[in-house]
């Protein structure tokens, strides 16, 4: 830039090193967990911290891995770990979500983006009245309806009600506009069937949309600790969220242990989102576009 | 549009949103009106006795119960403080980043991210360590900095405890603001910034006179996210205060879940579930409004 004078580049410098300074204290958190849990007890439990472990240990982690342990999956014989067993259900908990979320929400994005019919407006109407309510508010009544459905402290509990929250619809909504109307059109005259249209020409453009999403509800399924408290209860149900704010409650100071079970939580969901982090931007931003 | 037409794209457009409309009835609009509907009564978690119809005997509790009180000065003080300073704070972080190379953008796009990310279980829990009054880092630094003279328990002070709690959802709301203001940023229209630079406008006109009027709608959506997340902070009351010292952190969404899964008291609760999304509804409204108006 020609215009840049002394006190610009001045700014620059200056804004530069409070930009360095803020990413340290925002990596640092995280990287207390994953030293911390590398630490011994006694250096855990000292006043002075030491910045980076003089020895490593293993204990936590045994230890995280030593506790309770419950069936592999479902109620077979094969017992696990009880922190490997909250991880798998986890997992599970958020490749369902992710999976029923982006078949049902880009096939309703569509629909609301391209097909024109009575109702239409005033159910688009509800979905973005309902995104801008408090999703935890409705989580109480929530509890009570899942009971009477039989499915309280069961995994499908924190599935079904993150699959109904409509961001999903909204966003895929935003994705399908960008369609052009001859191409699906074009498929028609060829004689498709409406679904044929949907897998083989509105599915493959919206590509980009649907890894959006699927990033982004995987992510925040993982996460979503105020549903799984509510939901879940016994030990071999609770996901790894859970697992660690329960072991916690338990041995409130046992850092070490703690620090090794929030790395457990932590570490996947990261790595997940690195590898994604693209798309995951682009979900956020297409999500803003008022439409 | 022929008749025929017409009515295959009805039912095209509705067998379409069928599986989505079961699980979005199923588990947002059913749950919503059961929400306003059992804050007339007295109802509780067991489902075999019948429900009291109560009128409106739940709200008028409400406004008698210091607890709610407490919950409810408590949340808006953590609305007031970290919307506004949310918002700040992303933009100026976006602004100095948005002109970055690429590596660097996604860098400091995913450091302050990374809050959010790790989930708020183990970042709470990561706090509550730092926080400690023996061994957590913050007595630490403080103290051999000079800056306070015996270790202070952070999260057991009335004094300090909100702000602690304040202090780490901030740390957890910026990151989405600065992704979206990243992205409306680099959409402003260069042609208009760049007639106003040969103009001679200072950076500072440049920015409140051709870009602050176009990333308003981001600003927008980010006061309205914002303020919908401060009015929800739970799992870092739940783990790390329960709402003490003394009710100090009791918020809203804290008290909510208590009424209801510790005193089985459902009603009640829901009570304050709609008194808190017309809360968030109506400063929605305003944020809306004022937007609109400039």
């Amino acid at each position: 830039m020609s215009k840049d004078n002394g006190s610009s580049v001045a700014y620059k410098i200056f804004s530069f090193v409070v930009l360095i300074i803020l990413a340290f204290l925002f990596i640092f958190p995280l990287y207390w967990i994953l030293t911390g849990m590398f630490k011994p007890p006694a250096v855990i439990n000292s006043p002075t911290p030491q910045w980076w472990p003089h020895e490593w240990t293993m204990r936590n982690i045994t230890e995280l891995f030593s506790r309770r342990t419950a069936p592999l999956f479902g109620e077979i014989a094969l017992r696990v770990p009880g922190a490997l067993r909250w991880l798998i259900n986890t997992v599970f908990m958020a490749i369902m979500a992710m999976i029923l979320t982006c078949i049902t929400a880009a096939m309703a994005g569509y629909a609301l983006a391209k097909k024109r019919f009575i109702g239409r407006a005033f159910l688009f109407s509800l979905i973005v009245a309902a995104m801008a309510l408090p999703k935890q508010v409705i989580l109480v009544p929530l509890v009570r309806e899942i009971s009477a459905l039989g499915l309280y402290d069961n995994i499908w509990a924190v599935i079904l009600p993150t699959v109904g929250w409509p961001f999903g619809v909204f966003l895929m909504k935003q994705f399908s506009e960008g369609i052009p109307g001859e191409m699906i059109e074009a498929a028609r005259i060829d004689g498709a069937s409406e679904f044929r249209t949907f897998t083989s020409v509105v599915v493959p453009m919206i590509k980009p949309g649907i890894g959006a999403l699927a990033i982004f509800t995987f992510i925040n399924s993982w996460n979503d600790y105020f549903l799984q408290l509510i939901m879940l209860t016994s030990n071999s149900n609770l996901t790894i969220s859970l697992g660690i704010a329960t072991m916690q409650a338990e041995n409130s100071t046992d850092f070490g242990l703690i620090m090794a079970g929030a790395a457990l939580a932590a570490v996947p969901i990261i790595i997940v989102f690195l590898l994604f982090q693209k798309y995951f931007t682009k979900g956020i931003t297409m999500g803003a576009v008022k439409g | 549009m022929s008749p025929e037409l017409r009515r295959r794209e009805t039912v095209a457009g509705y067998l379409f949103l069928l599986p989505s409309l079961i699980f979005f009835v199923g588990f947002v609009v059913i749950p919503m009106v059961m929400c306003v509907v059992t804050s007339f009564f007295d109802a509780t978690m067991d489902l075999n006795t019948p429900d009291k119809f109560i009128w409106f005997d739940n709200y008028i509790e409400l406004w008698q119960d210091p607890v709610f009180l407490k919950g409810l000065t408590n949340t808006l003080i953590i609305v007031l403080v970290s919307v506004p300073f949310t918002c700040i704070f992303s933009l100026w972080v976006a602004s100095a980043i948005y002109k970055m190379r690429e590596g660097l953008l996604s860098f400091f796009r995913i450091v302050f991210y990374l809050p959010v990310v790790t989930g708020s279980v183990a970042v709470t829990v990561v706090w509550k360590w730092m926080y400690n009054n023996y061994y957590g880092i913050f007595n630490y630094v403080l103290k051999n900095t000079g800056i306070i003279s015996k270790n202070i328990n952070w999260l057991g002070n009335p004094q300090y405890a909100l702000w602690c709690i304040i202090l780490i959802l901030l740390t957890t709301s910026v990151g989405q603001p600065i992704v979206l203001y990243v992205s409306a940023l680099s959409n402003v229209d260069n042609s208009l910034v760049e007639a106003a630079e040969v103009d001679g406008a200072t950076n500072t006109q440049v920015f409140w006179r051709i870009k602050w009027p176009q990333i308003m709608p981001t600003t927008l959506y980010i006061l309205i996210i914002t303020t919908i997340n401060s009015f929800q902070c739970f799992a870092l009351i739940q783990l790390l205060t329960s709402g003490g010292p003394n009710y100090a952190t009791e918020t809203v969404m804290y008290y909510i879940y208590y009424t209801a899964f510790k005193l089985y008291r459902f009603g009640y609760g829901n009570a304050m579930g709609v008194i808190l999304a017309i809360f968030i509804g109506i400063l929605s409204a305003v944020q809306f409004r004022l937007a609109r108006e400039k």
